[in-house]
Order: structure tokens, then sequence, then C-alpha cells
């Protein structure tokens, strides 16, 4: 019986073969040889990253000519090489891609309910969405982990999941089982061009920066030690790390959940030190740009906006020019803010690394006069970008201000930084309560003058910081307040020589919610003056977009003069033409044009790249994200915010336009940072474990 | 020619191969997203089902049967159905390329698929004579092309609907093939 079933089988077997062996004889059919040579390199993991089915229909696809040489995600350079020869391509480089996980929370993230036996994290998210009190968080049940084909993912200490960057083949795996989102398969372009959605993992600080810079990543990248990948981090959002660190009024530290202990981070003393300490370094770290794609953009102004804008236009690859009326770059923060807050010196040396990326600069060449839009498209620029500022300063309504001796505040800034010789005498009047009415009052102390500042409300209502106000109290600038000027009076010269002013007293809030100031009858003042500045506010100056003759421009305009244009993709009324900056929002803040700067240049990305097509993210973050403010904080403990330096004083300092604020030592910042509470949406770093809930009992 | 009608009906709705009897399951959830593909793959089945029914047919009757093997009955169907579609795919690749084309990629998916063996297996058990197997084959054929249809033309509708993201694809399509299980369990009886 066993002999007989043996032999049976092995009669069939050797029946089938035969056939089978004859059969691929005669049957034979010439097939492309290559298809095996290719399917040879290819790795065989049949990860399915390329979309094809297994490695074999990778190998078919690419000879019949439906896949590029390049198609397989895992295989190494060289292998893509082999087969593009094999092919007879060339293998067209792709930017590199790598797993990103965007969640701080982890193992410290709020549970709020305890499940049992639910070990994926897509089958815990299909129960009322996962246990974490965060929406958006990592559930931590490593479902990426076991999908990973390459073993890249691990989970790390903190509950969270951890990518290895030298085995991550961006196949996108774990980004398709992430049922939350939180694991994205990210190219540097790809970051450059994110805008903050509500669903990512922000930080209130990170909600609130203009810029939408990483700053929880940055802060923790200082605590580590890492000053070049802070600069890197920064680098994304903000090629002016060196200007922002000296003269950002800092919304973010505003948002701080510190504030709540203590006070807040000193965040942007971290961004001075990490940008100084590049800078004394004395080389520029490399920049990567993606590819070349050849295609030309002016951007009209070298301002925040126009240098943000041209830089993140060459990172994504393309290729554009600056065009600047004035003789040197840099706008508002070269002929706006003095020497001693921004020394001049270092304001180049980041414009220059900015530049070397492959900038073209025209300088002294003034739009409306020189070219306008329709001479650049007809030079072969296919995009423009308007970032002309707000240059013109708003007067003071009050008789006889044009008399000579009265200046607007920023034009009194711009002669001063132009190396005009400005004799302003030995009194100096400043109208006005903000950043640039105390510049020209700290300017006019260091020029040798006795400088009063007449501002109509309080000192509570000023809108310059406060650190700006001490300073130039420090200084010896005197302030008159609650007074607005009515009159300029002048001598037979037409000279001004005194400034009438009346008291006033502070009403009802008015829109912007501080009390409207209101004149007391019969106050009137006299008050001497050798110079007096009106630095209520500026605008943009939109003659340059008018025909000599003509009553219209091409692009919309507002009362405030500024130019009107799409709020998410900063495209105006002219398909093409992009604004950002003071031009579009009215005088603001150098990150508000930073963040719009880079914003105008994802969308021209956009523009140039699908036909014309701008896609704005559903779930872009506008406004503060409410359920992540909160009102207090528990189980932090105070720790003291750092100081910055001063590296000079007495007469040194209100004589010289030598720089005021110093930077932080190493140890000092790497303090500071540790003071960083990791902010996640809704999740912190507590110093005392939160007391075990009902949810802990549960598990038991 | 009733009785042929009745085998027909029982084998396509009553008794089907994947929604009945749960056979070559793998196939009908990986080739159902698409109906165009649905019909390859059936059509491929309905091909190496009938000649696979008929040279098991042969194998039983002139070779395990007189020599009292019918314990070796799952293991020979093994090997002669594999071989079989081995020589069917180099067949068909060089004799009738359109065919090939159409049929080509799905058949060695039913190289060792369960309902082609469950069918041969299946005639052997109701002691079916060569033309009733081959008869049953090819209905059970259709009904598996039926089935995977159906299928098909549902998840392409899925497609463009809003499905939970923990659900989209296989699970959502297996919550389907288990309704349409239960939709054909209402044929029950009917014979």
């Amino acid at each position: 019986m066993i002999t007989t079933s043996a032999l049976t089988l092995f009669g069939l077997g050797l029946g089938a073969s035969t056939v089978l062996a004859v059969a691929s004889k005669l049957l034979f059919v010439k097939e492309d040889p290559r298809i095996a040579k290719v399917e040879d390199l290819l790795p065989g993991a049949n990860c399915g990253g390329c979309g094809f089915p297994g490695c074999s229909g990778c190998a078919a696809a690419i000879v019949a000519g439906k896949a590029a040489a390049g198609a397989c995600v895992v295989a190494d350079l060289e292998s893509m090489a082999a087969i593009a020869s094999i092919m007879g391509q060339e293998i067209e480089e792709r930017e590199p891609e790598i797993a990103f996980r965007d969640c701080t929370g982890g193992a410290r993230a709020e549970e709020r309910f305890a499940y049992k036996g639910v070990m994926d994290c897509q089958a815990a998210h299909m129960l009322h969405g996962g246990s974490k009190i965060c929406p958006e968080g990592c559930l931590g049940l490593g479902t990426c982990v076991s999908v990973c084909p390459f073993d890249a993912i691990h989970m790390g200490p903190e509950g969270l999941p951890v990518v290895n960057p030298n085995e991550c083949r961006a196949c996108g795996k774990c980004a398709d089982a992430c049922p939350r989102g939180v694991i994205s398969v990210v190219s540097m372009s790809s970051r450059l061009l994110h805008l903050n959605e509500t669903t990512d993992c922000l930080a209130p600080c990170r909600q609130k920066c203009p810029g939408q810079i990483n700053i929880p990543r940055y802060i923790e990248q200082v605590k580590a030690g890492d000053f070049e990948g802070a600069v890197n981090t920064i680098r994304e959002r903000n090629p002016l790390l060196i200007a922002c660190g000296r003269v950002c009024p800092r919304p973010c530290e505003t948002a701080c959940r510190r504030s709540h202990v203590d006070a807040p981070v000193g965040i942007n003393m971290l961004k001075r030190f990490v940008a100084d300490r590049e800078m004394h370094s004395g080389s520029h770290l490399s920049i990567p740009c993606a590819k070349d794609t050849g295609r030309r953009i002016a951007v009209i102004g070298g301002g925040p906006a126009g240098l943000s804008c041209a830089y993140f236009l060459r990172r994504l690859g393309h290729n554009p020019t600056i065009f600047d009326a004035m003789p040197a770059l840099g706008g508002q923060l070269r002929y706006g803010i003095p020497e001693y807050r921004l020394p001049k010196s270092d304001l180049d040396w980041e414009i220059q690394g900015i530049l070397d990326l492959g900038i073209d600069v025209r300088l002294k060449s003034k739009f409306g006069k020189d070219y306008d839009i329709d001479s650049l498209k007809a030079d072969g620029y296919e995009a423009v970008f308007l970032g002309i500022g707000a240059w013109q300063a708003s007067g003071m309504y009050a008789e006889g201000e044009d008399l000579a001796g009265v200046w607007g505040g920023i034009e009194f800034l711009t002669a001063h930084a132009l190396g005009q010789k400005i004799d302003v005498g030995r009194k100096v009047i400043v109208v006005g309560g903000g950043n640039t009415a105390i510049d020209c009052a700290r300017t006019c102390v260091r020029l040798g003058a006795e400088v009063t500042m007449l501002y109509r409300r309080t000192r509570t209502e000023m809108p310059a910081n406060p650190e700006e106000i001490t300073g130039a109290e420090e200084e010896g600038v005197t302030f008159t307040f609650l007074a607005a000027p009515t009159r300029v009076r002048g001598d037979e010269n037409d000279r001004a020589t005194h400034l009438e002013y009346k008291m006033m007293e502070l009403g009802e809030p008015d829109d912007s919610g501080r009390r409207r100031p209101v004149p007391v009858e019969g106050s009137e003042t006299l008050m001497e003056a050798d110079l007096i500045i009106a630095a209520i506010g500026q605008k943009p100056d939109l003659t340059c977009l008018y025909d000599e003759n003509a009553e219209t421009c091409p692009v919309e305009t507002t009362r405030w003069q500024t130019i009107v244009a799409d709020p998410d993709t900063f495209q105006t009324i002219v398909p093409g033409v992009f604004t950002a900056g003071d031009v579009y929002t009215g005088p603001d803040l150098v990150i508000s044009a930073v963040g719009d700067g880079r914003k105008a240049a994802r969308s021209i990305h956009y523009y140039l790249q699908q036909d014309g097509k701008i896609p704005v993210p559903e779930l872009v973050q506008r406004e503060l994200i409410p359920y992540t403010l909160f009102s207090e904080i528990d189980g932090v403990s105070r720790k003291e915010r750092a100081h910055m330096p001063h590296l000079c004083h007495g007469d040194d300092r209100n004589r010289t336009f030598n720089e005021v604020e110093g930077a932080l030592s190493e140890s000092e910042a790497r303090t500071e940072a540790d003071r960083c509470l990791r902010c996640g949406l809704t999740c912190y770093d507590r110093d005392v474990r939160k007391e075990p809930g009902a949810a802990q009992n549960l598990r038991e | 020619m009733q009785e042929y009608f009745l085998l027909f009906i029982a084998a396509i709705f009553v008794n089907n191969i994947v929604l009945a009897q749960y056979l070559g399951n793998c196939p009908f959830i990986g080739t159902s997203k698409e109906t165009s593909v649905a019909i390859g793959m059936g059509g491929a089945v309905v091909f190496v089902a009938v000649m696979a029914a008929a040279i098991t047919w042969l194998v039983q009757e002139y070779l395990l049967a007189p020599l009292g093997l019918g314990f070796l009955q799952t293991l020979a169907f093994i090997l002669v159905i594999a071989s079989l579609v081995q020589f069917v795919e180099m067949f068909l690749k060089k004799m009738v390329p359109p065919l090939y084309k159409s049929l080509g990629i799905f058949l060695p998916l039913i190289t060792t698929n369960c309902a082609v063996m469950g069918i041969a297996l299946i005639c052997q058990r109701n002691e079916f004579g060569f033309v009733k197997a081959v008869a049953f084959a090819t209905a059970s054929g259709l009904g598996f092309m039926l089935a995977l249809v159906v299928l098909a033309g549902i998840r392409e509708k899925l497609e463009i609907r809003r499905v939970p993201r923990a659900m989209r694809g296989t699970p959502v399509g297996l919550v389907m093939a288990g309704l349409m299980s239960l939709a054909f369990f209402a044929f029950k009886g009917m014979i």
C-alpha cells in the first residue's frame, strides 16, 4: 500500500514536471530580458511603496516605460543608477523624504478612558477616538511600529514612536496606518510649504507666532546643546533670526503657558543666542535648497517680507530677483531700526547669507520708474511679489506741521540711517508712543539732545515694547503723558520753535480696547523745541503703482493705502501678482512680514507649479485654538527667568550707537531652555506627576 | 434537462462557492476593487475550475480509484491543479496571447486557490459523472464570478463615500462580503 501510494505520487509529480519541462521548451515566449535584470536589482521587499504590486510588477512597469527608473523607494542610489543604465535613462534625483512625527504628548498625555486589551491604534481610534484627551495626539499603541517594513520605527521611552532616519525609506506605510495623522512622510519642500493646521501639534507659542516657527522644537534643541539644529529649525520659518532675535516684540511669549506660573520662557533670548553663536562662528550654516526649477520671480522690495519671500522661493528651487529702491537691502530693518538695537554689520551678515543661496539683487531701481509689472513680465518674470512696505509718515493734523524742523518719525530714522547729518539742536520733542517714537527719541539722545516724548494716553497704553520704554527712561528721555499736539509755532524764518499741546483725559474705551483720550478745554501749553518728530504712524506710499496721469492703479487698494489681497494666498486681484508685509497689513511686526512673505512664496510656488491653482488647507489655523488655552497650570514649580545683559553703560550707551542688549551665555541659554514646558496642544511637562485619576484605577 | 438547470441554480445561488461555502476568500477580497479586474478574475476562475474538474475527475477515475488510493485525493489534486495552472499559463502565453493578456496576471493567484480545489473535491464527494462534474464546475465558477463582480460594484461605490478612516479598504470590503453572504442565504431552501 505504502509503495503504491509513494509510486503513484512520484509518478504524478514526475509526469507533471515532465509535461511542464517540455511545455516550457515548446511554449517558450521571448520576453524582454531587461525585466529580469531590473528585477534582480530591485530589493525584493515587495513593500508597495512604488505603487505597483510587488517588485516584479515594478520591474515590468519600469521596462514598459510606465514608471521611472527611480520608482523604487527602497533601492539605493547605486542600484537605481544601474537600473537607469539598463533602461538608457538618467535618474531624476528625488528630494529625500523621511517619516516625521508631529506630537510631543506620549506617556505624559492625559488619558480619558482606560481600555483593556486594545493593542492597536486603529482599533482604539474606532472606540470614541481613542483614550487620550488630546484629539490629535499619538495614541501610543505602536501601529506604525508594526507596519514599518524596514524596522525604522520603535517606541521611545516617552511613549512616542521614534523614527530612525538612517533606516526610513519614506514608503509611507506608517502615515497610512496612523489614524491620527501624527506621522507623515515629508520632504524639506513640503515642510517649508506647510501652513499651521488645527490638527497639528501646536503649542500656544507656535499658534501665536506670526511666522509659525516651531518654537518648542528649537527650544528643545537648545536644551540638548544642538545649537545648529535650532538655527536650522528657525530657518525653516524665518531667515532673519539675527534681526528678529534683537527686535521682535515676542508675541509668542504672551502665549507661553509658563506665564501662569512665573514668567514666560525667554524664547527670543534663545533665538538671539543661537543666531549670534552662528554669526560668531564666522561661517553660515549650509542651507539646503530644492532642485532648480529655473523659474524667475521678481521680488520688489528688499525688506523683511521681500527677503523672506525670496529666501523661501530660492529654497523651493526657484530663481527670485530682489529689486530695491534703496542703496542697500533690509528695508525698515536697516532704515527704520537704529544701530544700537540692530547693528548694520550684523544685518549685512544675515542678508549676505540669504543672498548666497543664489538670489540676484538690483539695488537703486525704483518700482514704477525703472520698471513696472508689465515690463517685468515682458522680461520673463513669471510672478511678481510686491513688498514695498509702509514708508510714509502720517501727519499730526496740527497747524504748522509743514514748518522746517518738523520731521516724520520714519523720515527721520531713514535720513539718519543714510548717514545724513541732522542738526537736532538742544531740545527735541517726539510725538507718539510706539516703537518708532522711542527709536527716534533714543537716537536723538545719542545725538546729544534733551528729549521729551509726548503721548496722548498713559504709559500703560503705550504700544512700544516695555523694555524699550524703560531703556528710554534710563537714557534720560522724559515723558509727558495725556498730551496731544495742536499747533506748531515757528519764527520769522518759518522754523519751528515751539509745540503747543492740549492736555487729555481718558474716556470710554474705543474699538482697540484702549480708553479714548478726550481733550481738556483750555489746557493749551507751549513747549520749546528745536526739532519736532511726529512718529504717529506710517502708511504705504502707493504712488509708484500709479501711472503719471492715470487715476487708477492695477491692484485694488484700501482707504488705509494698503493693497488688497486674498488673506490665505496673498494673491492680488491681478493673477501672478502677490503681496505681503506692511504694504498689505499696514505697519506691523518684522515677524509678521517674514511669516506672510513665506506664505506668499508658498502661493507663488503653487501658482507656478500648478497652473495658477493655489491650495489652501481646509483646517488652516487662523486663531488660537480655544481648548489649548489654559487659565492655570498645575504641577509646575517656579524657575527664574534669565535677564538679557547690557553691553554698554553710561556715556558709552548715551553718546554712541553701540549695541545695548547682549546675548545669553551658553549655560544661561540652556538653563532658560530648561524652563520650557515642552507644550503640545493640551499636554505639558509637570514637575510633579498628577495624582492618578479615575481612569488609572479602572486599569487595575 | 431540469436536473442540469437545478444544478446550475444550486451552484450559482444556493450553494455559492464563496458566499455560502466560504471558499476562495482571498482573491474574492483581493481582486474586487474594480469591476474590470473582477470580470477578468471571474473568467479565469471559470476557465481553470472547468479544466481542473475535468482533469481531476480523470485522475480520480482512472488512477486513484482503481489503485484504491482514495485517501491521496487531496494531495494528488493539489499537485495536478498546480501543474495544470502553470501549464495553462504557458500555453496561453504562447498560443492565445490576447486571452493571456486579460487572464494572465490572475492565473498565478489561482495556482493554489481553494475555490478551484473545492470545486474539484465537491464533484468527487457528490460522485458526479464527467459531464455533470464539468457542468458543476462551470456553474460554480460563474457563481464565484457573480459574487466577485457584485462586490466590486459595491466597493467602487464605497470608494467615493465617507467611510471611517480605520474601516477603509479591506475592513469595509469584508463587512460588505458578510452582508452579501447574508443576502444569499435567502436562497436556502429554494431547492
